[in-house]
């Protein structure tokens, strides 16, 4: 199967969908690759290192989408020097693997459909755990959360870290970060490795550990209400949410220096939650990026694709972060479609099957053979609980469920039986038969039993879980008491009891000296 | 000597053993408990010789100190790894001595009941010889599995419940004739018959048990030694016997309860056997998808070198790999590097109750850093880096994900939740629960395939 790799033609695009190892990998792994001249060129991969790699150079772009499967970042467009456009380049039957945003490019996805091909859309991969490794979004953001940083560090005039010098003493920078999903985490990574206090806000309470884990602060609303929606999305709060959350972000802008603000809700513009009002109130040379700005922005005076200068505070509204990381990106996107070809790649014999029974691919196939397959049926999933391995989730559920059902139908008695009480008034009963029968020298001796055993209960209870092997020692060594009965017996008459207690006395002995000194031995390492 | 002052060291030797084992209770105290023990010991001894013995004192002598010698010998040769072999080896002579100290109770033609008293006389030493016996055998075979001449998988008797109960029936059975039995001759032909079925039925019961049941079974067998000693004491009619039988019964008891639950699973399912194979078949087969990433020494060292929180969890395999020196080494290195290193111990880690600790404590790991399953197992999300050195069941996510898998609902240590958890294992087999570990095609596992002691000192010199 031959694998095709089109140079993006998206103006400001560097990045490329397969990086050398990758390629390398491919070919491994029994494709063909062909790689449009030129195409890792923005993101530092010559075409030699892609040769190096195992992969033809194709004679022009035509060829390239020629392939049996096209893979891309962006989704395909217009392309003015062909004058056709990228998805009438590809042959009938092909398939596409790229960012699709079928939500948005409904009209993308009947050109598809028309030409009988097959797309998948690395934006549509169901959120779940063992899709991890080919979140190609997650990747992206967490690029575009770092780039975030260094483009407020590069418009900000001070340093990020405090510092005490012989100049004078200099604060460290405040940041604040709206929104922890991948991209809001690397951002905090980013800024506290740089030195800053870092502050972070989500209307979603189950990231909270996930933030202070990375040493921020949790800003925290006084104000009840989950924020947490499908896929581990965002959703829309209610008005006095927001009202509460408006209030917080004002007295927020007044005090730090730098807000990076990340908040989309899936399949809506994106929410405006810095005001004009506030970007004034912020201090001159303070600077917002908004990672939303693609969406509408975050902050009101985002212009996308563009720093904007409002009041001395700058608007960071780049739309091409990851894009300008771009052999990062490049490498990291590679690896999740490389992760996705081997998915569908099951016989390891360089041929890809569209398993519609998959979760992972089902979600990420819009396209199926010229039938438009988008909207996928819903899988719901939380942060919570992620079902690892299939929906076992459901199961552990209905079994609960059918155990509580039995557990009510069970009769009385039964739970009598279970009862605390029933082996009470058993024992209470077997006490009293022994006391009928038994005589008073054998009473004796058994309420010393009974005692001992309730101290040995109480005693070893206390016991460190650290020195269960010395204890299991010493008891051996202990228990080996049972020497006695030989010593009493060893004067007997009798060679064969003589003989008998003899040996008994020998080996209890190898068993007292033999227990109490390793256990000396053990608890002399413990000391350490 | 005067009987009264007898049954006062009597009570002081009780006493001290109570002591010994209280002292157990935290490192301190630990070494003062052992003494205690070995003084109580000592008196016990003492009295009871000079108040019984009254012949054969050269040749006593002669044994015991032969028998001590021998037992100081074991006990300094034995390597901490050795530990559950040694325990095991050690309960069986205490089972022993209590089958020839019962037979030769019952064969003493001086000590005469009647009535009542003979009945309960008669069971006591029934009793005594039945679980001396049965902790003999169990204890030789488990000493067999542990030191690897039997080989650690359970062994299955087609029908071995029905096996089970058909030998319990006969022993019942022929201690109603025993106690009935007239004629001496023919008593102690009922004797020798029972004894033979515990001794069979002893090898039956642990043969059937799997490798990681062994802390359960070594605690048990320690409990039934302490049984069998309380046993002999009510034949004897000696309350020290009874006090120190049933302490240290109680005791055995405890810890495999402790480890019982430590499991999940019920005593009753662990002494009835065949882990891992009985029950759950239909997920105990699957594998699971997904690809085992592999990881480097360099890679490791330079992924250590850059973490702030590590965990160590310890199994089994650590043991076998005799890598706890090479682990302590690591552990050194990047304490002194200002890593955070931990040790999270699941209880019923290696083959017998706190095994882990003794080796850690060997290779001079401060006991301070090393915890139990309990106090660590909500710190993983903030790990950097778990190490995983030859535990399998004990970290396995099916626990907690699969209703269906063997080993269901057994608390975990939740290694999964670090950030990176890099597991040191010899090559895919599963754990002797016979279970997949979905752990290590994880997202963020890695795998060090290789001996572990070998990958580790490797690690040790790339750090």
């Amino acid at each position: 199967m031959i694998i095709g790799i089109p140079a993006e033609i998206h103006p400001g695009e560097k990045r490329v969908a397969a990086s050398p190892e990758v390629v390398k990998k491919l070919v491994d792994a029994g494709f063909d690759v062909v790689v449009e001249p030129g195409a890792g060129t923005a993101a530092s991969f010559n075409d030699d290192v892609f040769l190096e790699a195992g992969a033809t150079i194709a004679k022009d772009t035509a060829q390239t989408w020629s392939a049996d499967l096209v893979i891309k970042v962006r989704p395909p467009e217009h392309n003015p020097k062909l004058g056709r456009h990228e998805i009438e380049l590809m042959s009938e039957g092909a398939c596409l693997i790229s960012f699709l945003w079928p939500a948005q490019n409904q009209e993308l996805l009947q050109k598809l459909a028309g030409g009988k091909l097959t797309a998948l859309a690395m934006d549509s991969i169901p959120r779940i755990s063992r899709a991890q490794k080919l979140d190609a979004l997650s990747s992206m953001a967490n690029i575009g959360g770092y780039r975030a940083v260094i483009e407020a560090s590069n418009l900000f005039g001070r340093f990020f870290a405090g510092q005490i010098t012989a100049a004078g003493k200099v604060d460290p920078a405040k940041v604040l970060v709206i929104g922890a999903g991948v991209a809001g985490l690397a951002a905090i990574g980013t800024a506290r490795s740089l030195g800053a206090i870092v502050r972070a806000f989500d209307t979603r309470p189950e990231v909270k550990d996930q933030i202070q884990s990375m040493d921020a602060e949790f800003l925290e609303l006084e104000f009840e209400e989950d924020g947490t929606g499908e896929g581990g999305y965002a959703k829309v709060m209610s008005e006095e949410f927001i009202e509460a959350e408006m209030a917080l972000f004002a007295r927020q802008a007044y005090e730090v220096d730098i807000i990076i603000t990340t908040a989309l809700i899936p399949g809506k513009p994106a929410p405006k939650l810095i005001t004009n009002g506030m970007v004034k109130t912020m201090r001159r040379g303070s600077v917002i990026v908004d990672l939303a700005a693609e969406q509408g922005g975050n902050c009101e005076a985002t212009e996308p694709g563009k720093v904007v200068e409002s009041q001395g505070v700058y608007i960071v509204g780049y739309t091409d972060l990851p894009s300008r990381l771009a052999p990062q990106a490049s490498q990291l996107y590679a690896t999740n479609i490389y992760n996705l070809i081997m998915e569908m790649n099951p016989e390891n014999d360089g041929n890809i099957v569209i398993d519609m029974e998959d979760d992972v691919i089902r979600g990420a196939t819009v396209v199926n053979s010229g039938e438009i397959t988008w909207p996928p049926p819903t899988i719901a999933v939380g942060a919570e609980r992620k079902p690892s391995f299939g929906g076992q989730q459901i199961e552990v559920k209905d079994d609960a469920k059918r155990a509580s059902a039995a557990a009510k139908g069970s009769s009385e008695i039964a739970r009598f039986v279970k009862s605390a009480w029933f082996p009470v008034i058993l024992a209470g009963l077997a006490l009293f038969g022994l006391g009928q029968v038994a005589p008073p020298s054998f009473m004796a001796h058994f309420t010393v039993f009974v005692l001992s055993c309730f101290i040995g209960y109480m005693v070893i209870w206390n016991v460190s879980p650290s020195l269960h092997t010395p204890l299991m020692s010493v008891t051996n060594a202990i228990s080996s008491i049972i020497v006695l009965g030989a010593l009493t017996q060893i004067s007997s008459t009798s060679t064969l009891i003589f003989i008998l207690a003899g040996i008994a006395a020998f080996i209890t002995c190898i068993n007292i000296v033999g227990g109490f000194s390793v256990t000396q031995r053990m608890l002399q390492m413990f000391r350490g | 000597m005067s009987p009264s002052l007898i049954t006062v060291s009597y009570l002081g030797a009780a006493a001290l053993f109570i002591l010994a084992l209280g002292g157990l209770s935290n490192n301190e105290t630990a070494r003062r408990g052992n003494l205690f023990g070995i003084i109580g010991m000592a008196i016990a001894v003492a009295v009871t010789f000079a108040a019984f013995v009254t012949r054969h004192f050269e040749l006593l002598i002669a044994l015991m100190i032969a028998g001590g010698v021998i037992g100081f010998i074991l006990s300094r040769r034995v390597q901490m790894t050795q530990m559950p072999e040694l325990v095991a080896i050690l309960h069986s002579l205490v089972g022993l001595a209590a089958v020839l100290i019962g037979f030769a109770n019952f064969l003493d033609p001086t000590i005469v009941f009647s009535g009542t008293e003979k009945t309960i006389h008669d069971i006591e030493v029934y009793v005594g010889i039945a679980i001396g016996a049965l902790t003999f055998t169990g204890s030789v075979i488990a000493y067999g599995k542990l030191s690897g001449v039997i080989g650690g998988q359970p062994m299955l008797l087609p029908a071995r419940h029905w096996l089970n109960l058909a030998m319990f029936i006969a022993v019942i059975v022929i201690a109603v004739k025993f106690v009935g039995a007239t004629d001496h001759d023919q008593a102690t032909m009922l004797l020798l018959a029972m004894t033979v079925i515990a001794l069979l039925f002893g090898i039956h019961m642990v043969a059937a048990i799997g490798g990681a049941d062994m802390p359960v079974v070594i605690s048990m067998l320690n409990s039934y030694s302490g049984w069998a000693a309380a046993a002999t004491g009510f034949m004897l009619s000696n309350d020290l016997l009874i006090v120190t039988g049933a302490l240290v019964g109680s005791s055995g008891a405890i810890l495999s309860y402790i480890m019982c639950r430590a499991m999940n699973r019920h005593f009753i399912s662990v002494i009835a056997g065949g882990f891992g194979t009985a029950g759950g078949s239909a997920s105990a087969g699957t594998t699971y998808e997904g690809e085992v990433q592999t990881i480097d020494i360099p890679t490791m060292a330079q992924l250590l070198n850059t973490a702030r929180e590590v965990m160590v969890v310890p199994g089994y395999g650590m043991a076998t790999a005799q890598a706890q020196h090479a682990i302590a080494d690591i552990t050194r290195t990047l304490i002194k590097k200002g890593v955070n290193v931990r040790f999270g111990i699941h209880p019923v880690a290696g083959r017998m109750p706190g095994h882990m600790n003794v080796l850690l404590a060997e290779a001079k790991v401060p006991y301070d850093i090393v915890f139990e399953m309990d106090e660590i197992n909500d710190d993983f999300p903030n790990i950097d880096v778990t190490i995983v050195v030859g535990a399998n069941d004990t970290v396995n996510p099916l626990a907690q994900e699969d209703a269906d898998s063997p080993i269901a609902g057994m608390p975990v240590l939740e290694v999964w939740k670090g950030h990176t958890t890099v597991v040191l294992k010899r090559g895919m087999a599963a754990g002797y629960a016979g279970v997949d570990n979905p752990l290590f095609v994880k997202e963020n596992t890695r795998m060090l395939f290789g001996d572990a002691r070998d990958s580790l000192e490797a690690l040790a010199q790339a750090l």
